[in-house]
């Protein structure tokens, strides 16, 4: 099979001379002996700038002190006058260091030859030779005669350990990475049959009366905070759920959702659907739900249907329903994992149980 | 004393050379020979950016706690006070206010890191258009585009230390992003965060992966760039005297010791001016992480804002088809598949293996040591343009709702506008490019033939204007007309004269299309011939003629100027 | 502390005055001072002055009655006072031309006629009323605890201080950081336009204080030095690419030159 080449020859415009390196131009410190003093004595005084960086920051260092730290403007000029006396200590040297080498620096052009990167042609013939020589010796170019067979169990055997031997390391590491493997909690999340309504942050619980038409709360259940604050932020990162009332003439109701509302009060997860941010920003006169990340915008009023950007799910509803003391009350846990998509979404609970259970 | 000093020197030397040989690389390195152009400093901006990072990196690490341990702040800031939070959180606060200059150490670390990006980007943009990754630097191209990979990686992990609201909706969404993945989705996230989002063990492996693993890495990959930068000695501008055989330019040391050793300093100083009058993420504002708040403005530090961009212009429904697939039970997020993996991975292969691409295009086996004017290469400066254009649109996408707020626009109407920008604009870029590029080159062919115009018109005695043409001076000449002249490959016909079919002509084929793409549509050099005849065309060429009216001008300004003094001596004498 | 303070500041206060300057551009830096919240009994004369301003600017788009018109303008009856003090004490009302939502404007009105209004608005039915004095006094709040109460409620649509932000099809939660403290205060209790209700029962006075409390504090500015609009890692790409590489580049350019 042939290569088509298409190298340019060395000179592609025959008949036009390389005029050579462009003549050079004397500065003007070169030629008058003022201007080289002149260069001279910026380069100091750049250089002495730097000194008085150094200073301005050490000085600032140590009379500017922090104190209790919750004084912004100490911070501030803390901050920016270390700051301002780095950027002098700094830059001095840098521009006076600079200006030396641009002014008073030899600065004809020389040239310097250029070798091909190719190794010569005895080079690489040695080189193959002293790999040849090695495999030899080594038994790992196999040769011929007797000795052949048994090196190549040498070399299977070699290969078969060195393929396997990361396992030994890595199978231990990273099992022990991933927790308990068990993915199927993305199903579950604190909520269930009769678990309140809580204000976030404070957990304060939320009563149907409070909720009044245009409100929006951001809700926790009940009992998040008295969890540990690792135990908290994972069941948190679930269950964090939008309450809001709408006119109730202004709510279509999902059928078979009839009785998952209450007077036109609807509770949806607050985890989007599209890559799991916190859709939080609630426009109650459109009652559209939007999300600050990638900006997929949900309908409250129509089942949370995803009404423009990357999400393509409505967000999961909360069943609500209203206990004895007039407390607002989950009805269930949420009927589908909540947050992104994953390969196993739709699997039902069981197969990861299963699992789960083989793998103790 | 100076003796004094120069023997101990000597001494000095003496000791470690009989110790090293470390005279051979003296000899080599002192007057190794760089070429002067501030576009080959953009790559010493990243360098030097990231050692500051190292520098403040390693101040920080005196402070910070990798933990998501929790504890109430008790410390200084008074919007914080009695606030949960993570050991990491609270030794960022204590970094940022109780430790004097530690705030400004922080700010400098994330200014150099949001530069270290800029400059890797703005120095491949340079090697890009200039040709420079060609022949024998492919390799050199390829490192650089693993250390630019590298700087995302540790950017991002940066990001997220700090443990707060802002960066832990970040991690979020990368969470979100690779549980779509296929099969492996779900676990890899488990595997990442310990088990369920966010758990307790990201910032410490996040941590690890931000001080040791990546920057050794980038550390390791730095070394071998400049290895072969010196290997390979540095690519120069063409001009008189510039071959592919030499290099020319001014020594190591001392004027490249003092030129990229003060620029480091300038960097530094830069930066640090920055820091001092500029806040750089201000934790305090977005407060401990809390998987519930977010707030308005939740974006990535800029360099990943692309793939949030993409994430956002990407629909969850195309003309009705739900872009989140359900197959035999499982689910399939193209609407986070496409965006967040496949066109970023595309995208950066295509940028990986370029410069093999070109190669392969062009046919060319030949070392190039002398850099390309991009208007010499009107297609592979087009398709450095349109791929500027596709990584701003996203970078605007991901910046929408910023821009929409400053400029009272509907940030939907600016996805929509985006979602067809990005398949429109790219092209028309690149169409717009290639025109530029090819009417530069005509422009070129017309200085060379016919001079600069001087300005000076001239009226000849039959009533005809002419503007002068000066002549270009043979540096001009020769930038204009020593180049590659590129033609697309000519392969070798289908069957052979027994009529056999050649074996690989399809491929070959397939090499020549791509060439013509290339380099079909081409102004060609001044030839030496047409040079010729431009100079001595009926005897009177560019230079002689311009001579010839040059004469006649300044014969027609002296008649002019005799006039117009007759004029005024009569006015005078009339008083 | 205090007179060491006060020399810093003389020392610092040229640069300062050049740094004003540059944060004038990025961030709104006025200081509103709380506005005066009369909130004593309306009388029945203000009741009726109330009416007149009402019919004379307000009714043709809400009625004389203030029941409102379908599709125009909502009714008014039970909104309360603390509505009319925020949409006509931020000059959102009179609305000047329908767009996607009605933006603060100069204010049209004496905060006397506002107060005129807001009686004859309130008398209608009862709704809120306006804070007094005490309720919205940021030295009052706790702002640690408005700080956490403004990003679980606030910040996604205002921004991590209340900067302000994007909202769907060209409508926008506005900045906060120039509102007076009486007029966040409504805001919450009305839940103007887009804006949801935060009733007492949602956020209470006392928190609706912390989140005042919060505000206010960022009136201090950002430890680190200017804000840069305080809208998060956008701004602070575009002035790492402008201001930082610009002038690193700058400099290169300097470098490379050829000293005359």
């Amino acid at each position: 099979m042939s290569t088509p080449e298409n190298t340019p020859d060395d000179a592609p415009q025959e008949g036009f001379v390389d005029p050579g390196l462009a003549h050079h131009r004397p500065r003007r410190a070169d030629v008058d002996p003022k201007a080289d003093k002149r260069a001279e004595r910026q380069v100091a005084a750049l250089f002495g700038l730097s000194a008085v960086g150094t200073v301005i920051a050490l000085w600032a260092y140590f009379t500017k002190d922090t104190g209790d730290g919750g004084d912004v403007a100490t911070i501030q000029s803390v901050n920016m006058w270390i700051g301002i006396g780095v950027f002098l200590a700094m830059s001095g040297i840098g521009f006076g260091a600079i200006h030396w080498a641009k002014t008073l620096m030899r600065d004809h052009e020389m040239v310097e030859e250029r070798h091909e990167m190719r190794s010569s042609d005895e080079n690489r013939a040695a080189a193959i030779q002293n790999l040849k020589d090695g495999a030899e010796d080594s038994g790992l170019a196999g040769g011929e005669g007797e000795g052949a067979k048994r090196r190549s169990v040498l070399k299977g055997s070699l290969i078969t350990a060195m393929a396997i031997a990361p396992l030994a390391i890595l199978v231990p590491q990273i099992g022990n990475m991933g927790g308990d493997w068990n993915v199927s909690k993305f199903r579950h999340t604190m909520w269930g049959p009769g678990v309140r309504l809580a204000r976030d942050p404070d957990g304060a619980l939320i009563k149907a009366a409070d909720v009044t038409v245009g409100s929006a709360y951001h809700v926790i259940p009940e009992g998040l905070n008295d969890l540990d604050h690792h135990h908290k932020m994972d069941a948190k990162a679930k269950a964090v759920v939008l309450l809001v009332r709408l006119d109730p003439s202004d709510l279509k109701i999902v059928p078979g959702r009839e009785d998952w509302s209450f007077d036109g009060i609807v509770a949806y997860s607050k985890i989007c659907t599209h890559v799991g941010c916190p859709v939080a920003l609630y426009e109650q006169q459109t009652h559209h739900l939007l999300c600050p990340c990638h900006q997929s915008t949900f309908d409250v009023s129509d089942g949370a249907k995803v009404v423009f950007g990357p999400a393509k799910r409505p967000l999961p509803q909360l069943p609500i329903a209203i206990d004895d003391e007039g407390y607002i009350v989950a009805k269930n846990d949420f009927d589908e994992p909540v947050g992104p998509s994953y390969w196993e979404r739709l699997k039902g609970d069981s197969s990861g149980a299963e699992a789960e259970e083989e793998s103790h | 004393m100076g003796t004094k000093v120069n023997s101990a020197a000597a001494g000095t030397a003496n000791y470690v050379d009989e110790r090293t040989s470390i005279g051979g690389f003296v000899k080599f390195f002192a007057r190794k020979l760089f070429p002067d152009h501030w576009s080959f400093m953009l790559g010493e901006i990243a360098l030097y950016s990231f050692i500051i990072l190292l520098i403040s990196g390693v101040f920080l690490t005196a402070f910070f706690v990798p933990s998501m341990e929790t504890v109430h702040y008790d410390g200084a800031f008074a919007t914080m006070h009695g606030v949960e939070m993570t050991k990491a959180f609270e030794s960022t606060l204590y970094t940022s206010f109780e430790v004097p200059g530690g705030l400004l150490i922080r700010q400098i670390h994330h200014w150099s890191a949001l530069l270290f990006l800029a400059a890797i980007m703005t120095h491949m943009c340079r090697v890009f258009f200039t040709g420079a990754f060609r022949k024998p630097r492919e390799l050199n191209w390829l490192v650089g585009f693993t250390l630019m990979i590298l700087g995302l990686a540790a950017g991002f992990t940066g990001y997220s230390l700090p443990d707060d609201v802002l960066s832990g909706n970040g991690l979020r969404i990368v969470d979100g992003v690779i549980k779509s993945i296929p099969l492996i989705g779900s676990y890899t996230s488990y595997w990442m965060f310990g088990g369920e989002f966010p758990g307790t063990a990201l910032i410490p492996r996040v941590f690890t992966a931000h001080v040791l693993l990546v920057p050794a890495l980038i550390l390791a990959l730095v070394g071998l760039h400049l290895f072969l930068v010196f290997l390979h000695k540095h690519t120069q501008y063409p001009g008189g005297g510039k071959t592919h055989k030499n290099v020319v330019g001014l020594p190591l040391f001392p004027v490249y010791t003092a030129k990229a050793g003060g620029f480091f300093f300038v960097v530094f100083g830069i930066v640090a001016l920055m820091a001092a009058v500029f806040t750089i993420n201000p934790v305090w504002n977005y407060g401990p992480y809390d998987p519930s708040p977010v707030s308005a403005g939740t974006q990535p530090d800029w360099y990943i804002l692309f793939v949030d961009g993409a994430l956002r212009l990407m629909p969850g429904w195309l003309f009705g088809l739900p872009m989140e697939w359900e197959l035999w039970g499982y689910t399939l997020s193209w609407n986070i598949l496409i965006p967040a993996v496949i066109v970023p991975g595309l995208f950066f292969g295509f940028i990986a293996l370029y410069p093999w691409i070109e190669a392969w295009a062009t046919g060319d086996k030949g070392e190039k040591h002398v850099l390309d004017r991009p208007r010499n290469v009107p297609v592979r400066t087009g398709i450095g343009v349109a791929t500027i254009v596709f990584y701003v649109i996203l970078v605007l996408e991901g910046s929408n709702d910023i821009v929409a707020n400053m400029f009272h626009l509907s940030l939907n109407d600016l996805t929509i506008f985006f979602q067809w920008a990005i398949f429109i604009l790219p092209p028309i870029a690149f169409w717009i490019t290639k025109r530029i590029c090819l009417g530069l080159q005509r422009k070129d062919r017309e200085l060379v033939l016919h001079g600069h115009e001087s300005g000076t018109i001239v009226r000849h005695e039959n009533g005809e204007y002419i503007e002068v043409h000066t002549p270009l001076d043979e540096q001009e000449v020769w930038l204009r007309v020593n180049y590659d002249n590129r033609k697309p490959l000519e392969i070798e016909p289908e069957f052979n004269e027994l009529g056999v079919r050649r074996p690989g002509y399809k491929w070959d084929r397939r090499k020549q299309k791509l060439s013509r793409f290339f380099y079909e549509e081409r102004v060609e050099p001044v030839s030496w011939e047409e040079y010729q005849e431009a100079l001595h065309h009926h005897d009177h060429g560019p230079s002689a003629e311009g001579k010839a009216e040059g004469a006649e001008a300044d014969e027609a300004d002296a008649r002019l100027t005799e006039e117009w003094e007759k004029v005024e001596d009569e006015q005078a004498s009339e008083k | 502390m205090n007179a060491l303070a006060k020399k810093r500041h003389h020392k610092a206060a040229p640069l300062f005055l050049v740094l004003a300057l540059l944060a004038l551009i990025t961030m709104g830096a006025a200081i509103a001072a709380p506005s005066a919240t009369a909130t004593a009994e309306a009388s029945a004369d203000d009741v009726a002055a109330g009416e007149r301003l009402f019919a004379a600017n307000c009714a043709s788009c809400h009625g004389l009655d203030a029941e409102g018109q379908d599709g125009v303008a909502p009714s008014l009856v039970g909104v309360g006072a603390a509505a009319v003090d925020f949409q006509v004490g931020t000059g959102r009302m009179p609305m000047q031309a329908s767009g996607p939502q009605a933006p603060a404007k100069p204010v049209q009105f004496e905060q006397e006629e506002i107060n005129q209004l807001a009686a004859w608005v309130a008398s209608l039915g009862a709704g809120p009323a306006i804070p007094t004095a005490e309720q919205v006094d940021p030295s009052l709040g706790d702002a640690a605890n408005g700080m956490e109460v403004f990003r679980t409620n606030c910040a996604m649509c205002h921004g991590s201080i209340g900067g302000g932000g994007a909202l769907t099809q060209g409508k926008f939660a506005p900045s906060v950081l120039d509102t007076t403290p009486t007029h966040i205060y409504e805001a919450m209790l009305t839940g103007p336009q887009s804006m949801p209700v935060f009733n007492d029962a949602n956020i209470t006075p006392e928190h609706k204080r912390d989140v005042i409390a919060y505000l206010a504090a960022q009136q201090d500015g950002s430890p680190g030095g200017l804000s840069l609009g305080a809208i998060g890692p956008v701004s602070e790409g575009m002035w790492a690419w402008l201001v930082l590489l610009g002038l690193i580049i700058a400099s290169t350019v300097w470098v490379g030159a050829r000293s005359s």
